[in-house]
């Protein structure tokens, strides 16, 4: 992974120096709440409900040992002794005391890391692939150029004050495992020949007005993709509304002046820098590529692993299913990927204790080179480890609390923190979440289903990702009260689409049994194999909708 | 976007800014717009060094010709750099105008003026603008800050100096870092 040199520590801290001041100057009450609030938010600070929240920047994701026992160690000294993995693959304290922020940073910079843009109208964490480096369908890594778009665009001088947020996201593989097409710029590598360079996508989003990006470069080489991500964000910057907030974002720039003509603009502007300073050097790109090289793998017979393997399955059900849905193919032969679920029934989707932490330091250490990764979807990767050693980490992963064997089937969800922390909400998630898992507990049943991802959002700002749910649940206010609406037919995938709502809003109470109608409808429906999102698309919105909401005879 | 209705707020004249790093006195006096309609009196225009709204500058260029030293421009932030455009390098001044901290257009037209437009003279920032975003204006190709109201400016301009080097080019480093690494 991306390790720092003297030049890096050097702007973080005299970032955590700069922060210390602002916040010293907001305590003496030299700083208004209206001037505090945006630098705050450049560095991970909300207000919210109960007490202060705080992002910690996960730069795409990865992590190494010593930087997830620190962050056990900042949740057990200055939290409640727990943390909440993000959907930009970040990690967020829910318990931070405002005037120890300062010294948060302090220790997290000691580790490389920082909470720098991970909230405000400025470039937000880059995010990718779980599984960069090791996917069978990757194209190229997507890790380097992540590290050098995290590098151009952290403290970007002309970028920090942008109409709204601004989110990138690299995808380099085939099938896109990074939600590149609801981002406001989606990056998907590709190749010309042995010539790589990137597919460039603009104006995708969720949140009230979601959009699927549209292309407006079908290559890019790879040496100009900084410049023509600044002439991107700098026709935003120049052209963005910022009369309204709720239209700020690029994906209505991009609808207003329709993506052609944004896309010209954006050729315009980069006719003038493309050869400029920012133009990547061959030695850069080398040097970025040497962070993210391959592990020192062993080598194995892939014939006798597999059948070592197939005897441990052999009469041993728990670990079947566990390795069935939670571990995951990797081009190097004896070796799998494996995710480790923060899902098991009753935890709010993405929490970690900080003995948790400490655990996947552990098993990183012991089964994975020392790394791991957060995901979108809120699990966390440990991306190399030996298929001898599968059992082994089973066991462990069991101990821990993190071998729930329900990664990708309905009770691995997408939840925001809802009403319960946000002030943002309109209704709670987590306990919907909840209720949900409780409902659907039964493990024959959740693979039966298959592949179905069931996302739930407190409010329009979608960070619980409803739109792009297979189900997605949306909290609303109803004169005061908490209703859900159900939406179906998302995907984040190549083939993106947005959820459609299937009609009124439910109650609390009514809807895990409005799930319930639902799963059934489609089991009843499906042809063979099909999985419920090939169903839904055959057979449309309308049944489904009938059938919920028919009247009972 | 269509043009306000309204006049948006207009940056005032401290009597002292943030010039090339020190507190200075300020040598010029910035004229606000005119409402839409109503006329720009040229005859009233005060003696000395003035910074006048691009539409009045634009509209009076060959008037102002014999005081070029002390005619300046300023741009509200809906105002790009390129309608001043290559005019800009016969100019001893420009202003630009942050209505409010939280917009951030002025980054963009500060650097094109710099680096497309060769504009060599006085960058300065007015308005709304915060001691914080010292180091992005700085790096943007600003070296002039007229701070609203009463500020405490020698310890406000510490903050030229939070950060001591950066990832990107700006107008203070020709090379982004990945050029300097090696």
């Amino acid at each position: 992974m991306y390790r720092y040199d003297d030049r890096d520590r050097a702007i973080i801290n005299d970032r955590v120096a700069q922060f210390r001041g602002q916040t010293e100057r907001y305590l003496a009450g030299e700083l208004s709440e209206e001037q505090f609030l945006p630098l705050r938010l450049q560095n991970g600070l909300y207000i919210q409900r109960l007490a202060p929240m705080l992002r910690i920047a996960v730069p795409y994701g990865l992590l190494n040992s010593t930087q997830l026992r620190r962050l056990a160690r900042v949740s057990r000294d200055y939290d409640k002794g727990y943390a909440h993995f993000t959907t930009r693959q970040n990690l967020q304290y829910n318990w931070p005391q405002l005037e120890d922020i300062p010294a948060i940073l302090a220790e997290l910079a000691e580790v490389e890391m920082h909470a720098v843009q991970t909230s405000g109208n400025c470039i937000r964490n880059t995010t990718s692939d779980p599984y960069a480096g090791i996917a069978l369908d990757e194209i190229a890594d997507p890790r380097p150029y992540c590290e050098l778009i995290r590098q151009w665009s952290t403290f970007h001088p002309e970028f920090a004050f942008l109409p709204r947020k601004f989110k990138i996201a690299v995808s380099g593989s085939e099938q896109d495992r990074a939600a590149i097409r609801v981002h406001d710029i989606g990056v998907q590598i590709i190749k010309r020949g042995e010539e790589i360079g990137f597919q460039v996508l603009v104006g995708g989003g969720q949140g009230r007005t979601p959009v699927i990006a549209e292309t407006i470069r079908d290559f890019l080489p790879e040496e100009d993709l900084l410049s023509y991500l600044e002439a991107i964000v700098r026709v935003y910057n120049q052209l963005g509304r910022r009369d309204n907030k709720y239209k700020a974002r690029i994906k209505i720039l991009v609808k207003a002046l329709g993506p052609e003509e944004f896309g010209r603009r954006v050729e315009e502007e980069w006719q003038h820098i493309k050869d400029g300073a920012e133009k990547l050097t061959q030695e850069a790109l080398q040097w970025a590529k040497s962070f993210f090289t391959s592990p020192e793998y062993k080598e194995f017979d892939s014939a006798s692993t597999q059948d070592a393997l197939q005897q441990q399955t052999d009469g041993n059900k728990a670990f079947a299913r566990w390795l069935e849905r939670n571990t995951y193919p990797h081009r190097v032969p004896g070796y799998r990927a494996i995710k480790l679920s923060t899902k098991p029934t009753g935890v709010p989707p993405g929490d970690v204790t900080d003995s948790q932490l400490d655990a996947i330091a552990e098993l990183a250490d012991n089964f994975s080179f020392g790394e791991a990764r957060v995901t979108h979807d809120q699990n966390v990767v440990l991306a190399d480890v030996e298929q001898g050693k599968l059992y082994d980490l089973w066991q462990q992963a069991r101990k821990y609390g993190f071998a729930t064997p329900n990664i990708g089937t309905l009770t691995d969800m997408i939840c925001c923190p809802g009403g319960d922390y946000c002030s943002l909400a309109n209704a709670k998630s987590i306990p919907v979440a909840e209720a949900i898992q409780r409902r659907f507990d039964d493990m024959d049943y959740l693979y039966d289903l298959g592949d179905l991802n069931l996302n739930i959002s407190g409010c329009m700002n979608a960070c619980g990702h409803h739109h792009v749910g297979h189900i997605g649940i949306l909290g609303v206010d109803k004169k005061g009260e908490e209703f859900y609406q159900i939406q179906l037919g998302g995907s984040a995938s190549n083939e993106a689409s947005l959820a459609k709502v299937l009609g009124p809003s439910f109650s609390r109470a009514e809807v895990p049994e409005v799930i319930g109608k639902i799963l059934d409808f489609y089991v009843e429906q499906r042809q063979a194999e099909e999985p419920f999102i090939d169903t839904y698309n055959r057979i449309g919105l309308q049944p489904f909708k009938e059938r919920v909401y028919a009247k009972a005879s | 976007m269509p043009k306000p209705a309204k006049l948006g707020p207009q940056p005032g004249n401290p009597a002292e800014l943030i010039l090339n790093g020190e507190v200075s006195p300020n040598e010029w006096q910035l004229i606000p717009q005119v409402e839409a309609g109503e006329d720009f009196d040229l005859s009233a225009l005060p003696d000395g060094k003035v910074i006048l709204p691009l539409r009045q500058w634009k509209d009076n260029q060959e008037a102002l010709a014999a005081r070029h030293d002390e005619i300046g421009v300023w741009l509200d932030s809906e105002e790009g750099a390129e309608l001043i455009g290559d005019g800009a390098v016969e100019l001893p001044l420009i202003a630009i105008n942050f209505p409010a901290f939280a917009d951030g257009r002025g980054f963009t037209a500060g650097r094109l003026l710099r680096e497309r437009f060769g504009f060599k003279g006085e960058l300065r920032a007015v308005g709304g603008f915060m001691r914080d975003q010292l180091t992005y204006l700085q790096r943007c190709g600003f070296n002039a800050y007229a701070f609203e109201g009463e500020q405490p400016l020698v310890s406000l301009k510490d903050s030229l100096s939070d950060f001591g080097d950066s990832y990107q080019t700006g107008t203070d480093q020709p090379l982004p870092m990945f050029r300097r690494r090696f």
